[in-house]
């Protein structure tokens, strides 16, 4: 971004990274699927890189309203600096923090999460989008709670999975009753508290029920839970954990 | 003439009355023990609200059976009413079916509310079935225990107690009329009681006259009873639902508010000009509190929420913490606010309205730190609550509490928000390596 704006030059974009994206081996395959499907469609965008900083969602979800706040205006200083309008990114709890508490604070932007910003590209025609290998596969689709019920974002990814020609069959609880993977409200950060089961394990069984080839999911968070999850019990043979970019990714060949 | 039974009717439903009047207004004042709230924002968004969530039962019938049979309950009581203002009516004047004269539309109401008290009796029967043979998971949890069991029953068994009266009185009225006597004119049409009616073949008049005035006052005196007993049950329900969902969250369910203090507070530490060592103003009032360790730290909406909780497990049910065995419900932490705003209460009755410290609060006396941090800010409970109750809030409410107050995050917690303060991410790396990804592209 930096770079781009002392050449004076304005992306259209800008994708926000976020932080599992940008350190978390598994996160960062589906942010650099995500860039080849923006570079393949010829989008205009930049990233903030070493100027971006977390949004502050784990520490606001964990109640610390101080330490969300010092990020959230660092970053909408960084952000307004740079006249950013529009920002899609590949993470429902940045999305969220971004497109909903942000403003408040003084940073108001048009916030996009990565499904609804491939929805839009496919609509016009910048991408397109054909079955490929996924073409029959059986994919289930976990809704990740800050997406979903926390921004009412039901079907952006399911038309994205529908496109590949795949057969998109819902778990027992989908949408709005979608069960959580376990990981929001900080609880990513920390052992889970004294119960009988773990959340993410729960809600595999849930997937696994539906005898997917794929879990499909459109949050890094919910994509480590459900991959330890599919681990635990033991199906990583036959079942794989991707997000939607890198489905469409795949899909193309990218 | 003998006035005395219209003086006594008089004195029932003044004391009725009185002591409802009494019963709300103790509500109010403990409700206004939260904090001021600012919800006078989209009005008409609130009014739909409240239209489709608490008259329309919408989010009551995401559960098909329950939905059903509720729908029945709500609709017959709310009919049945009609009927309530009639008796009122008669009670003070010493009149008897004084609506009679309106014929044909006579004849339709009371045989609708037959009929809707005969489903209201299915219905209810039913609902206990389902609480106490079924034994429905969401009605057997931990804080079910006790008065809340009880509470649940003891609503059915008012209500069926309450709808076989108004068809036995009902009945022997039908019965009264076919034998012509006086005072009873033939009104009315019984598709429900005049099946009953056999069973009082043969009776006098007299004692006819008696079995249909015991149940006529034994009706209304149950009416009014039900009414003061709403504010000690989680049947409160069904006049705060009105108020709660008008006054319940608008927007996104994943924004979660900013605290203003704490931005006043962020925005001298981040403005390079401003002087931190300058003497606070004279006039700057106490440092506010953050977050909420008591009923008093939370806003009054939040207070309504919890009288207003029908305790019917929808929301843990739906709670992936729970549904995994920790010991988070966010039904227990509505009830336990309650409960706590009930004690406060009381407190403030006996000491002449002026809270004295009980050396309790709502943290950790009620609510434990081990539900607090169970919680995924998922919002299932809040999307499952058919009545517009957040209890996700007064859990992030406690977290900040425990965070910025006391310092009491878990200690994983802690490590995640030093790796935020130091790097700008919840993990030890190095904020300079953030664009590595883009070298393996
Ligand atoms: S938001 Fe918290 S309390 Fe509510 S359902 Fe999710 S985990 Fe349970
Ligand atoms: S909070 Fe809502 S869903 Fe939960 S028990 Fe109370 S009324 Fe039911």
């Amino acid at each position: 971004m930096a770079e781009l704006f002392a050449a004076g030059q304005q992306p259209d974009v800008l994708f926000w990274v976020g932080c599992a994206g940008s350190f978390d081996d598994r996160a960062k395959k589906i942010t650099k699927a995500f860039v080849k499907i923006l570079n393949q469609a010829n989008v205009s965008f930049a990233v903030l890189g070493t100027e971006e900083s977390c949004t502050g969602d784990p520490a606001k979800r964990s109640g610390n309203e101080f330490l969300f706040q010092m990020q959230a205006m660092t970053n909408i200083e960084v952000m307004n600096g740079y006249e950013v309008k529009k920002i899609v990114t590949t993470c429902p709890h940045c999305f969220n923090t971004l497109k909903n508490e942000y403003p408040g604070l003084g940073g108001t932007y048009e916030v996009l999460h990565h499904t609804q910003f491939l929805k839009q590209l496919l609509e016009e025609g910048k991408i397109s989008i054909e079955g490929g290998k996924f073409k029959g596969k059986r994919i289930t689709f976990h809704d990740p709670c800050y997406l979903g019920r926390a921004n009412g974002v039901y079907e952006a990814p399911r038309e994205l999975i529908r496109k590949l020609d795949a057969e998109l069959v819902e778990m027992k609880n989908c949408k709005k009753q979608g069960l959580c993977c376990g990981a929001g409200g900080g609880q990513m950060f920390k052992e889970p508290e004294k119960g009988d089961k773990d959340v993410n394990v729960e809600r595999t069984e849930q997937a696994l029920e539906t005898q997917p080839e794929i879990i499909a999911a459109a949050c890094p968070f919910c994509n480590t839970m459900m991959t330890d999850g599919v681990k635990s019990k033991e199906k990583e043979a036959s079942v794989v954990v991707m997000d939607i970019a890198e489905l469409i990714a795949n899909a193309e060949d990218l | 003439m003998n006035y005395l039974p219209n003086i006594i009717f008089l004195i029932i439903l003044a004391v009725g009355i009185g002591y409802f009047v009494n019963n709300i207004k103790k509500l109010r004042r403990n409700i206004k023990l939260g904090k001021d709230i600012d919800v006078s924002d989209n009005k008409p968004q609130r009014w739909k609200n409240m239209t489709r969530i608490a008259l329309g039962q919408t989010k009551m019938v995401v559960r098909p059976v329950a939905g059903f049979l509720h729908i029945i309950v709500y609709v017959g009581f709310i009919i049945i009413n009609i009927e309530v203002l009639e008796i009122i009516i008669d009670g003070i004047f010493g009149t008897h079916r004084i609506f009679a004269p309106l014929g044909t539309l006579y004849d339709f109401l009371i045989a609708s509310f037959e009929i809707l008290a005969l489903l209201v009796i299915v219905a209810v029967i039913l609902f206990w079935i389902r609480r106490n043979i079924i034994r429905l998971q969401r009605f057997i949890k931990p804080e079910m225990k006790g008065w809340p069991k009880k509470d649940g029953n003891l609503i059915l068994y008012i209500e069926l107690v309450l709808m076989l009266l108004f068809l036995t009185m009902n009945a022997a009225d039908y019965q009264l009329q076919q034998l012509g006597a006086a005072h009873y004119t033939e009104a009315g049409s019984f598709p429900v009681s005049r099946f009953i009616a056999p069973i009082f073949e043969g009776l006098s008049l007299s004692t006819l006259i008696v079995v249909e005035r015991t149940a006529w006052w034994l009706h209304i005196t149950g009416i009014l009873i039900f009414l003061n007993y709403l504010y000690f049950s989680k049947h409160l329900h069904i006049l705060l639902a009105f108020p709660n969902t008008y006054f319940g969250k608008l927007g996104p369910k994943g924004k979660f508010k900013n605290l203003d203090a704490v931005t006043q507070e962020v925005k001298l530490m981040l403005d390079p000009s401003a002087d931190p060592f300058a003497a606070p103003a004279e006039d700057a009032a106490d440092p506010e509190k953050f977050g909420a360790s008591d009923i008093m730290d939370l806003s009054w909406v939040q207070l309504l929420n919890a009288y207003t909780c029908t305790e019917c497990g929808r929301c843990t049910s739906e709670c992936p913490a729970n549904q995994t065995g920790k010991k988070l419900s966010p039904r227990k932490i509505m009830m336990d606010t309650r409960d706590r705003i009930e004690e406060v209460g009381k407190n403030l009755d006996a000491n002449k309205g002026k809270f004295e410290d009980d050396g309790k609060q709502l943290l950790d006396d009620y609510i434990t730190r081990e539900e607090l941090w169970a919680c995924t800010s998922c919002n299932a409970c809040v999307e499952a609550c058919p009545v517009s109750i957040d209890p996700l809030s007064i859990i992030m409410d406690m977290r900040q509490y425990l965070v910025m107050e006391q310092s009491a995050a878990p200690s994983d917690l802690n490590n995640m928000m030093t790796n935020i303060e130091n790097n700008g991410a919840p993990w030890p790396f190095n904020q300079m390596d953030r664009l590595n990804w883009k070298e393996e592209l």
